[in-house]
């Protein structure tokens, strides 16, 4: 089965831009959850290291959401180990702030904070986490809110925003705190079809500046061009990892085959 | 573009409309009357209906109103300068016990020379609610400052208050409202200081009372403060640093310092109090007191705690459980029992207390309703970015939440002011029932029936709509959502 699909000749990505280092970001290790009696997450093991760009797939209710929610504790694991950044996750309030504030996260709804423009959103964790004075945090939410190209709606609250522009916003709100892993729960699946390449397209430079990143996404073309390694998971598993090139031209379990020509085949 | 054809014939359109003006038949007064009160033969009857109605209403009371009397010294006076002026069988209302015992309404039994007390009170606290409500039309702001600061030092002086406050007076209200101008954060502390004078000139006493409670307070903050690092623990500490003082040491330091330096207003007693200088009293202390109260009830109510939540959840259904009337007979008349023989316990205060506590319960379920509105995404963004649960309530979730309860909260607030009403059934002078009895009581005024209602109501209406009004202000000012 070849993959191919118009959007990844749109997407370029500099590849050879794109090192990975040999320090472990994420070390996640035996890690099992359960939703009540549930098991969503079964034996994880993953090793990220800092430079990575991982894109994880597979078919809804596979645990992946939960997955990278749980690397920044907004889900709570019941055994194994999640170590980020070499600060492992435990009911200490302390390693989870920590945690929380070097680790970004990007969501499906985007979650702006309606109440404040879109440069409060920015500078909202700057000033109250990182206790930064106002100036400098302005400062660096312009330097990120030019970064996603949209430096001209600063003043501006999120509902007057596109989907785009505000998934743009949200990328931009988690880079204000300059983490060094950024987590993507599916950030382009409640776009607009003519949003979603504006959304890609950020967050390919951000790939090709060397940020750590794990995505859960159903966009095959982004997997293409900037993901090390693709992931899949099914009943909370990971069933295969491989390279993109290998994942999607030589699939080896049927589980992926089959997940591969129902999203590819038309 | 014709959407039969479209299908059939290939089109492409190669100029684009312009935006046209709706048909002249959709705009103006007559589009309005057809669309609103003519729509139909249905709506066409409600409106005369309705019209019959109004017109039937207007010639029932009017004559009343219209007969009215203000210049009169008792109802028998009243009754006689009717039948002269319309003859015999005429009734109107003697609005003259209104303007007789205008200062009963007000002020109750309060002490005609000090007047000015409650006066200034009333209206300093507006420059204390402005830093607060007014926040953000300076226009607005400058209004309320400027009626509240004239009317309390004029006021003061017409009722004759002595020349030495008259000065303080003057210098405290200049140097007050260039704080809410120029320092808004000063302003604030200023606000939250106010309570404690307003204390001190409604009930005198020496003014190192209150001002050592005060210090209580800022002690405790002051050791929170220092010891933040250790979470809770400094909260506890502060706590006990605060009540230790208030225990022990405020009560003589107040008596030290008076002897030192004696500052002292004439006493009130508290049974003095009456009308609506007793209803705004216990209103504004409770309505004041009951959202941050509320507030932490319903994050408590939603706490991942078990004890802190089942205490909020028992509080609440408790006090929502039981009337308001029953919570002042506990004020009143049980709370004396469980205290050591010979405390004086203020009777107002005791009252304060309750409506505080009885208003807090249903403020916390109005809050709860907006906390429940907001989706989960927000609890997660902010998680995300690294806000601890108090950076988080306090910077995303609850200027949303009580956004939404805007509306919820002053109703519960008009509320709470109308039913200070109800100290009447703790022998307390409220302005509706108590008051206008006594009043009813005295040989000039027996037999107005009417009046003290319709005046009473009036104030009450008018208190109430301004809130109403305000709350409007404030949800249009906060609107955000561009949806």
């Amino acid at each position: 089965m070849t993959y191919s699909d118009n959007s990844t000749a749109r997407m370029t990505a500099d590849r050879s831009a794109m090192s990975v280092g040999d320090e472990v970001a994420i070390d996640i290790v035996k890690m099992n959850k359960w939703f009540g009696t549930f098991h969503v997450l079964r034996d994880i093991d993953l090793t990220v290291r800092r430079g990575e760009r991982i894109v994880i797939a597979g078919p809804s209710g596979s645990g992946k959401s939960t997955l990278i929610r749980c690397i920044n504790r907004l889900e709570e694991h019941q055994s194994g180990r999640i170590v980020v950044d070499g600060v492992e996750l435990t009911h200490d309030l302390k390693n989870i702030d920590k945690v929380r504030s070097e680790v970004g996260m990007v969501f499906q709804h985007f979650n702006l904070f309606p109440h404040l423009t879109v440069l409060e959103n920015c500078t909202l964790a700057p000033i109250w986490v990182r206790k930064l004075p106002r100036r400098q945090a302005d400062e660096i939410a312009m330097r990120y809110l030019e970064k996603v190209r949209i430096p001209e709606q600063a003043h501006k609250y999120p509902g007057q925003l596109s989907g785009g522009q505000q998934q743009r916003v949200a990328i931009a709100r988690s880079l204000c705190m300059e983490p060094r892993i950024m987590l993507f729960d599916e950030p382009t699946s409640a776009l607009d079809p003519e949003m979603i390449k504006e959304v890609l397209d950020t967050m390919i430079e951000l790939a090709q500046d060397g940020m750590t990143m794990i995505c859960v996404t159903h966009e095959m073309g982004f997997a293409q061009a900037v993901a090390n390694r693709v992931i899949f998971m099914d009943q909370g598993q990971i069933v295969e990892q491989n390279s993109p090139r290998e994942f999607f031209n030589n699939p080896q379990s049927e589980r992926t085959k089959l997940f591969l020509s129902q999203i590819l085949g038309h | 573009m014709s959407e039969v054809h479209a299908e059939t014939v290939p089109f492409v359109r190669g100029t684009m409309l312009p935006e046209a003006p709706p048909p002249a038949a959709e705009r103006g007064a007559i589009h309005w009357l057809r669309a609103n009160l003519f729509s139909g033969w249905v709506n066409t009857i409600l409106t005369f209906v309705g019209l019959f109605v109004l017109w039937w209403l207007f010639q029932h009371f009017y004559p009343w109103f219209r007969h009215s009397v203000w210049n009169a010294s008792s109802m028998a006076e009243c009754r006689t300068l009717i039948t002269e002026r319309w003859g015999e069988g005429a009734g109107g209302g003697c609005f003259g016990l209104v303007r007789e015992r205008w200062n009963q309404f007000l002020f109750g039994f309060y002490p005609p020379a000090e007047y000015w007390r409650p006066i200034s009170a009333f209206w300093l606290l507006f420059l204390a609610l402005a830093p607060v409500l007014f926040t953000e039309s300076r226009k607005l702001r400058w209004i309320v400052v400027g009626v509240a600061s004239v009317m309390a030092f004029a006021l003061s002086m017409l009722m004759g208050a002595p020349d030495p406050v008259l000065i303080c007076l003057a210098v405290g209200i200049v140097l007050w409202v260039v704080l809410i101008e120029y320092i808004p954060r000063a302003a604030l502390i200023v606000s939250v200081i106010f309570p404690f004078l307003a204390v001190w000139l409604l009930w005198g006493g020496s003014i190192w009372g209150p001002a050592t409670i005060l210090a209580g307070a800022v002690l405790g903050l002051a050791v929170w403060g220092a010891l933040s690092r250790f979470g809770a623990l400094a909260v506890l500490a502060g706590l006990a640093v605060a009540v230790l003082w208030w225990w022990f040491l405020s009560s003589q330091a107040a008596i030290d310092l008076q002897r030192l330096l004696p500052l002292e207003l004439p006493k009130m007693e508290s049974r003095g109090f009456g009308g609506f200088l007793l209803a705004i009293t216990i209103g504004v202390s409770a309505i004041v007191m009951s959202l941050p109260l509320g507030i932490i009830l319903a994050l408590a109510r939603q706490s991942d705690l078990p004890i802190v939540k089942g205490f909020a959840v028992i509080f609440i259904e408790f006090i929502r459980g039981v009337p308001l009337i029953t919570l002042l007979f506990v004020a009143s008349l049980l709370l004396n029992y469980f205290l050591p023989p010979g405390t004086n316990f203020d009777i107002i205060l005791r009252v304060i207390i309750m409506v505080t506590l009885f208003a807090s319960a249903y403020m916390a379920e109005v809050i709860r309703g907006g906390l429940a509105s907001l989706p989960r995404g927000q609890y997660e963004a902010a998680g995300a970015l690294g806000l601890n649960y108090w950076k988080m309530q306090r910077l995303i979730i609850l200027p949303q939440a009580l956004k939404v309860s805007i509306p919820g909260i002053v109703g519960t607030f008009i509320g709470v002011f109308k039913d200070t009403t109800l100290v009447t059934f703790v022998g307390l002078f409220d302005p509706l029932k108590q008051l206008a009895d006594t009043i009813r009581a005295t040989f000039e005024w027996k037999g107005a029936y009417w009046e003290p209602y319709i005046f009473s109501g009036l104030i009450f209406f008018i208190l109430c709509f301004s809130m109403s009004r305000y709350s409007m202000y404030l949800e249009q000012r906060l609107k955000r959502d561009h949806r």
